[in-house]
Parts: C-alpha cells; sequence; structure tokens
C-alpha cells in the first residue's frame, strides 16, 4: 500500500511537472517530448490502478502514434525554435495574461468543488451496470463488452477514424505540376481504332511508324 | 493522505486539465502548442473517467475512454492537417499573426 502511494506521488508529479513544462517551453519540439512523458507517466498510473489494457493502448496510441505525428508536423513547419516569445503580446498590452489566469483558477475551483461534492454523497453513482470482475483480466473483459454491448459505437468510432484519414489526405493534397501520371479513364475508354494502326508494307522496304 | 483514493485522481485530473486551459489562454506561440494542450484536456478527462470506473466498479468508463483516445486521435491527425495547409498559405502559425477570421 505503501508502494502504491509512493508511485502515485512520483508519477503524478511527474506528470504535472511535464504538464506545465508542455505548455511553458520556448521551444516546440521541448513541448512534444514533454508531451510524451506525460502520456507515459499517466498510462503508468493508469497500469497501477489496475485498468493495463488502457495504459498499453494509451501507450501506443498516444506515444507511438500521435506525439510522433506531432513531431512530424513540428519538423516539417519548421517553427522549433522561437526565441523571445514566452507568452509575449504585441498588440493587446498583455492583458490577457491576468485574464486567462483567472479564468483557469475558476475552473480549477469548479472541479475542486465537483470533487468534494462527490466525497461528501458517496451513494451518488449508484447504477452499476457492467461490473469488473475479479475472476478475468482486464482486456479480456473490455473485449466481452467492447464487441458485444458496445458494437455500434465501436463501429462508429471505426467510421471516424476512416473520415479523419480521408480529410487529413484531402487537406494537404496538392496539385504538381509537371508529374507523369496514370489516367484510368483514357486507359479504359480506348478503342481498337486509336490503338491499332494497319500499314501498307513494301516488299524488300522497311516501313516507318510515326512519321 | 497515505491510501490512494478516488479524490487523489481526481485533484490530478483537474490539476492537468487546468493546466491544459492554461495554455489554450496563454499560447502565444504556434498553434501546435495549443493542440498539444487540448491532448493533455483531454487527457484529464481519461484519467477522471478511469478513476471512477475502477473506484466504483463500473467498466464503462474504461470503453468510453477507449472511444475517447479514438475522437483524439482522429482531432489530431485533423487538427494537424489544418496546421499544416494554413503554414502552406500564409508562412506562419503563430497565434497573434492568424488573424484571417478577424476574431
Amino acid at each position: 500500500m505503501i508502494a502504491h502511494t509512493v508511485f502515485f506521488y512520483i508519477f503524478s508529479l511527474i506528470a504535472i511537472v511535464s504538464a506545465v513544462m508542455v505548455t511553458v517551453s520556448k521551444n516546440t519540439v521541448h513541448s512534444v517530448f514533454f508531451l510524451i512523458l506525460d502520456f507515459i507517466s499517466i498510462s503508468c498510473l493508469f497500469i497501477m490502478i489496475g485498468a493495463e489494457f488502457l495504459g498499453m493502448i494509451m501507450l501506443i496510441v498516444y506515444v507511438g502514434a500521435v506525439a510522433v505525428l506531432f513531431l512530424f508536423v513540428v519538423m516539417m513547419l519548421n517553427v522549433a525554435e522561437q526565441k523571445g516569445q514566452w507568452f509575449s503580446s504585441r498588440w493587446d498590452g498583455g492583458t490577457h495574461i491576468p485574464v486567462g489566469l483567472l479564468v483557469s483558477l475558476i475552473i480549477f475551483f469548479e472541479l475542486i468543488i465537483v470533487i468534494g461534492g462527490w466525497k461528501y454523497k458517496p451513494d451518488l453513482l449508484n447504477s452499476l451496470s457492467i461490473n469488473i470482475s475479479t475472476q478475468v483480466t482486464n482486456t479480456r473483459s473490455i473485449g466481452n463488452v467492447l464487441y458485444t454491448d458496445y458494437i455500434l459505437l465501436f463501429q462508429i468510432s471505426g467510421m471516424i477514424l476512416l473520415v479523419a484519414m480521408i480529410g487529413a489526405i484531402v487537406l494537404t493534397y496538392r496539385e504538381r505540376a509537371g508529374v507523369k501520371r496514370q489516367s484510368y479513364v483514357k486507359q479504359i475508354s480506348r478503342e481498337r481504332s486509336e490503338g491499332v494502326d494497319l500499314v501498307e508494307a513494301e516488299r524488300n522496304k522497311g516501313v516507318k511508324i510515326d512519321a | 493522505m497515505l491510501s490512494i483514493g478516488l479524490g487523489h485522481y481526481l485533484t490530478l485530473a483537474a490539476i492537468i486539465f487546468t493546466i491544459g486551459v492554461v495554455g489554450i489562454f496563454l499560447n502565444r506561440k504556434n498553434v501546435i502548442v495549443i493542440l498539444m494542450s487540448i491532448e493533455l484536456i483531454l487527457l484529464a478527462v481519461n484519467i477522471n473517467l478511469v478513476a471512477f470506473s475502477i473506484f466504483i466498479n463500473d467498466l464503462s468508463g474504461q470503453i468510453f475512454t477507449l472511444f475517447i483516445l479514438t475522437v483524439a486521435a482522429a482531432e489530431a491527425a485533423i487538427g494537424l492537417a489544418i496546421i499544416v495547409v494554413y503554414f502552406r498559405n500564409s508562412d506562419t502559425i503563430r497565434v497573434e499573426e492568424i488573424k484571417n477570421l478577424k476574431g
């Protein structure tokens, strides 16, 4: 129990510090690296609490795909080094900083109040639908539910991924000049009359094609 | 203090959520950092869902976390594609120079 507590505090401290560093670091590449560190520590917390499938999926999806996507875009756009622009404001004289901090503090205290409400009325959520069984593993129980009860949502999320993929391709597609490409319509609609040319050949002479 | 309960996880999620909101408000560098702050906010929501799911012994929270992961990945892909297109058109993605929407 003590070890659980110690590891919880270590991982949550790393997560909070790296979240702050994502926000304040001047170099965008450093921000991406701290984002990766944040995701890794949170997935360690998930594995500790008993949601090991989600922890692993978090590692695969976020660290393996999303963060690498961020890195690629940061490198492609060449915006990594932007010195002296740390929360600076050129036009509005910096009034957005106190307002932003105020609104963030209000949001934080609202969230804390919500936690307090849950703590003082523990039977607030009492509608158990899918109990977590201790006999089967976490991955197995998720699979049991995901492909039966939640199959419609599962299919819809696959469709969302497909739409996102097509959308990203369509958005970033750029027509380049001077690129030779296949024209399927031209290939399919080719007739015999334009493909075959009968030439009357004379004896002892060659035939000139495409004269 | 010594035994970790639901409140600890919810507090952690609240702190990370607030850091993400601060990142959106105060950022003046580029839009990519704003997208990363949105990822932080989604991460905080995931922490909440998983913590509730474990502590009230209900699997639905983890299922919904899975779907939130899917939507977050799609959102990151689309957002980065939009940023790439914008950078190609106007050569900057600094927040204070993006004024095409007259906001």
